[in-house]
């Protein structure tokens, strides 16, 4: 068991009301943030008087979207790594474990290579619903109902390698090296160019994704004694493993569909703000999710503040910050050992 | 309450774990489950609990199935402290304790003041009060097991289920645990606790059921332990007293050709 700090949590209230105030303050600077200079105020007035001037556009089109869908996909993410290391019982779980954002990935890409993607504009976020979906419904179909946690965890592990090998084997075959160039870039994960018809579509699968992770709570606190405590408490664990399987396919499918495959962060934003919430599975959901939003706000307000073009890709960004904030993460949990 | 179980059986593979057990636990009592490792005691225990699908048999609560009754219900009325458990995660010991309250909380609502005297009353029997701040993986296994039963007896359950509550525990806190648990039974409550410790187990119970091979060798008060039954059961011979009224027995010798002890 790692050593903890127990004295490091602090009030619940204060602290989601902190976390919501940084979140809305990151979202709100990512809006005032990109390549263009944009009169955030008068943009706003114009949007609200019906003008539809350029600065309006580039708001409504284009500022508001990208923001918004940070804070959407960082949430997904955060709560998704939560509720899946609270299900797991294992610290290193992230909704990658489950199979669900590499089957995203590869819908998406399946999509992209068929041509489908230039038909229409939300080919390719349906594409990665429609493979989140599969992966998650190949994972149901694996471990059926009542399998132990360790089934569940070869078997997500198992369609995520299967999912990677086959978009591989997409890139591998792709016809040109440019369409080959632009699935890989897909796959780094970005909200640049990313706009409402995109947000509308992953808005409403995420919202029920959310509410199918958050109810779930109470029986990830009783899951930390242990499967049978938690049944003998009351809760049915197959059912739970069903409800968050299906949650996190929503949200983080839905996310991934619209950004690309973005890690880290639902593994990161649980292990930051864990102690905060004195390590209580249940309370780390909501507190994770808008941790992990406010790392994704920050994290592509950064790729559009580095002056590097092609812009640098918000996956990319993620997790060459993430990587060293887990290390510092693990030496202090190590030394505290 | 009234648990009654008829006919139970169990196959881990072909070995069966439990082969055909009837018992009936009863409020008031403090019942021993004892037997040699491999008996079944904790397979039976799990059943009884509804945390085991059984091949065979059926268990009735108050004459109800748990499924008649419910999951929410039998997790308010019977309630299980598992062997040697632990936490996944270093919650404070209050913390864990206040999980025992989940089975009468509505989602998402604050604890009652019930919840919060049940939480309050379990780290007061189970001694751990002064240990309630401290993160449960810093404790030491006693501690822990202490606080584990706290968190059993907040669910204040019409019978608890403890699988071996003191095997962790040095005499004094042994001697205090199986105090509490009589005290909980005269209070009204069932308690059934898995025992290795004859001495405890003979002394403290009201009932011991004595398990072997999967099958119920001797059920009754605690001379229904016999030395027949020590020999056939355990293969040991053992000492036997009595002191301010209560019975207790010693293992003393194995049975039988190997190394004399």
């Amino acid at each position: 068991m790692r050593a903890c700090a127990a004295d490091a949590e602090v009030g619940y209230a204060p602290l989601v009301a902190a976390l919501a105030a940084l979140a809305l303050a990151a979202a709100l600077a990512s809006v005032m943030i990109g390549y263009a200079r944009l009169d955030v105020p008068a943009a706003l007035a114009d949007a609200f008087a019906g003008r539809s001037s350029a600065a309006a556009v580039v708001l409504e089109q284009i500022r508001l979207p990208r923001a918004a869908l940070g804070a959407l996909v960082g949430f997904s993410l955060g709560l998704s790594g939560a509720a899946l290391q609270g299900l797991l019982r294992n610290p290193l779980a992230d909704p990658g474990v489950i199979g669900v954002s590499g089957g995203a990935a590869f819908g998406a890409v399946v999509v992209f290579y068929s041509g489908l993607a230039g038909v229409f504009a939300l080919a390719m976020p349906l594409g990665g619903v429609a493979g989140a979906i599969v992966a998650a419904l190949l994972l149901y179909a694996l471990v059926g109902r009542g399998a132990g946690t360790m089934t569940l965890i070869l078997a997500g592990v198992t369609v995520n390698s299967f999912a990677g090998a086959l978009t591989a084997l997409a890139l591998n075959l792709s016809p040109n090296p440019y369409a080959a160039y632009e699935i890989m870039f897909w796959l780094m994960g970005s909200l640049a160019d990313r706009s409402l018809p995109q947000l509308w579509l992953a808005l409403p699968l995420t919202v029920v994704g959310w509410g199918l992770l958050l109810t779930s709570a109470p029986a990830l606190d009783a899951l930390t004694l242990g499967e049978d405590t938690a049944s003998s408490l009351g809760f049915d664990l197959g059912r739970l493993r069903a409800q968050l399987v299906a949650g996190a396919a929503l949200a983080v499918g839905a996310a991934v569909a619209v950004t690309g495959a973005i890690g880290f962060v639902g593994l990161v934003a649980p292990h930051l703000l864990r102690p905060l919430v004195g390590n209580r599975p249940g309370r780390l959901l909501l507190v994770s999710g808008l941790g992990g939003a406010i790392m994704l706000l920050v994290a592509d307000i950064v790729v559009r503040l580095i002056p590097v073009h092609p812009e640098l890709k918000l996956g990319v960004a993620t997790a060459l910050i993430g990587a060293p904030l887990l290390y510092g993460l693990i030496d202090r949990m190590r030394r505290e050992a | 309450m009234r648990i009654e179980a008829r006919g139970l059986v169990v196959r881990f593979g072909a070995r069966p774990a439990l082969a055909g057990v009837d018992c009936a636990l009863v409020s008031g009592e403090l019942t021993g489950l004892i037997g040699p490792n491999g008996a079944g005691k904790t397979t039976l225990l799990r059943v009884i609990a509804g945390l085991q699908r059984v091949d065979a048999g059926q268990t009735r609560y108050d004459g109800r199935s748990a499924a008649e009754l419910g999951r929410a219900a039998l997790a308010r009325r019977v309630a299980y402290l598992a062997q040697s458990g632990f936490s996944h995660w270093p919650l404070r010991v209050d913390h864990v304790v206040a999980l025992g309250r989940l089975p009468h909380r509505r989602p998402f609502s604050p604890p009652s003041v019930a919840d919060r005297a049940a939480v309050e009353a379990a780290l007061a029997a189970a001694e751990v009060v002064e240990l309630r701040d401290r993160p449960i993986g810093t404790l030491s296994g006693g501690e822990r097991a202490r606080a584990l039963l706290a968190r059993a007896l907040a669910v204040e359950a019409d019978m608890l289920l403890a699988d071996e509550p003191v095997a962790a525990l040095d005499p004094l806190h042994q001697l205090r645990a199986m105090a509490l648990l009589r005290a909980a039974a005269r209070k009204g409550a069932g308690v059934v606790a898995v025992l290795h410790d004859l001495t405890l187990a003979t002394r403290f119970c009201d009932r011991l059921i004595v398990l072997a091979e999967g099958r119920v060798v001797a059920d009754g008060p605690p001379s229904a332990l016999t030395d027949a039954v020590l020999a056939e059961t355990y293969g040991v011979t053992a000492l036997r007293g009595e002191r301010d009224g209560e019975p207790f027995v010693i293992p003393w010798r194995a049975v039988g050709p190997g190394l004399r002890d």
